[in-house]
């Protein structure tokens, strides 16, 4: 008889950071964030109802740097989980399961979300910025 | 909700190290995680250097020689060492795969860790628990299933219809797959797992069985099939080549078939 309870072997601690799982977790990660991006859109949304000095508030706080972090962080994470969405509804209709296809695909999401993410901030730039 | 945290009693603590002789040409060190059920300690990695110039070429072969030559007391799996058998099952170097058909010189460079399976109950240093796995195996009833009457001689199959099998039969139940999915680590009590899938797939698709839509009724259910979220590390992972993803992903599409 063990003398004391069995342990429990190590998992995330050890295993190899692989493009599949990395772009799994990252997947889940920003679904969560865009549940709170989508908070601050509508939070946005009530200012733009509320007049003036409340809209002002808006686009002072967005072109902070923080404000811009934070939408930069939020683009990047909705061109991620968009591409990468993607990838899912292939897969769930039974294509892209061969290692090479997956590995390959994982990539895609992740260099074209940041090439997306890259697209959609100089656009806002050369429209004159936040505010 | 996933725990990410090793327990208490599971936190890994530094072993010993056990040099290699004076004179040894070609020294690798193998990290190993150790825990002994009598000690009342914590798990510990301890580090052995074997001198490869006097060992055989793949990760088994420097268990055993450390077993052998080293230190006794270190407990592992293993049987057929041709990769048929799936008793040595691992964790090295990051992935899971067969101890007997990992070269050492495919692992990546300086000191090869070694693990068992991960997110499961040790028994002893790289022997995990499969109890539950087992009894998962056994709740899909992994045997041919018919209703009419045995044939005089034996159930006929098409060579088409046993080409079906090819990439399913070659399973061997090793659980580096398994155990090497996340959804399988947080939700392995009720998930049954890529490897069970895959088999339960092997006889979904088996032309000579007849109890396919029973089966397919045991396994919808939101945990037992659909947690697979098509992460693919058993794809990944899997030391026979074989595509358990894939197995899972012709399962959910049968499901949504018949349901149209």
């Amino acid at each position: 008889m063990p003398s004391t309870a069995r342990p429990l072997s190590p998992h995330l601690q050890v295993y190899r950071r692989q493009i599949q799982m990395v772009t799994s977790i990252v997947h889940r990660a920003t679904g969560i964030i865009l549940v709170f991006g989508g908070l601050l859109i509508a939070a946005a949304l009530l200012a733009l109802t509320g007049g003036a000095d409340a809209w002002a508030c808006v686009t002072s706080l967005a072109g902070s740097w923080f404000g811009l972090l934070v939408l930069f962080g939020w683009t990047w994470a909705l061109a991620y989980h968009w591409l990468n969405g993607i990838r899912h509804l292939l897969q769930d209709v039974g294509w892209g399961y061969s290692i090479a296809q997956f590995v390959r695909n994982g990539w895609i999401s992740v260099i074209g979300s940041l090439i997306l993410t890259a697209i959609v901030w100089v656009a806002v730039y050369s429209c004159g910025g936040i505010a | 909700m996933a725990e990410f945290a090793l327990p208490k009693n599971s936190k890994i603590q530094q072993g010993k190290r056990f040099p290699a002789k004076p004179g040894a040409k070609n020294v690798r060190e193998f990290r190993v995680y150790r825990w002994n059920p009598e000690d009342g300690a914590n798990p510990r990695i301890d580090t052995y250097e074997v001198d490869l110039a006097t060992c055989g070429p793949m990760v088994l072969d420097a268990l055993i020689k450390i077993k052998n030559e080293i230190d006794p007391t270190l407990t592992f799996r293993r049987s057929c060492r041709e990769g048929i058998c799936g008793s040595c099952a691992m964790n090295i170097d990051g992935t899971n795969t067969l101890a007997c058909t990992r070269a050492i010189e495919d692992c990546s460079k300086g000191d090869v860790p070694i693990y068992p399976l991960p997110h499961m109950a040790v028994v002893k240093d790289l022997v995990p628990d499969l109890t539950h796995f087992y009894a998962q195996y056994a709740s899909i009833k992994p045997w041919l299933r018919t209703q009419s009457a045995a044939p005089a001689k034996e159930h006929l199959q098409s060579k088409q219809d046993r080409a079906k099998l090819d990439g399913l039969y070659e399973c061997i139940l090793c659980a580096c797959c398994s155990t090497a999915c996340p959804s399988y680590w947080w939700n392995g009590d009720r998930y049954l797992g890529p490897a069970i899938l895959l088999q339960a797939y092997r006889w979904i698709v088996d032309s000579r069985d007849e109890d396919t839509g029973e089966r397919l009724d045991a396994l919808e259910d939101p945990f037992k099939l659909y947690r697979c979220h098509t992460i693919m590390n058993c794809t990944r992972t899997c030391p026979k080549g074989l595509n358990p993803a894939k197995a899972i992903a012709e399962i959910k599409k049968l499901m949504v078939e018949r349901r149209s």
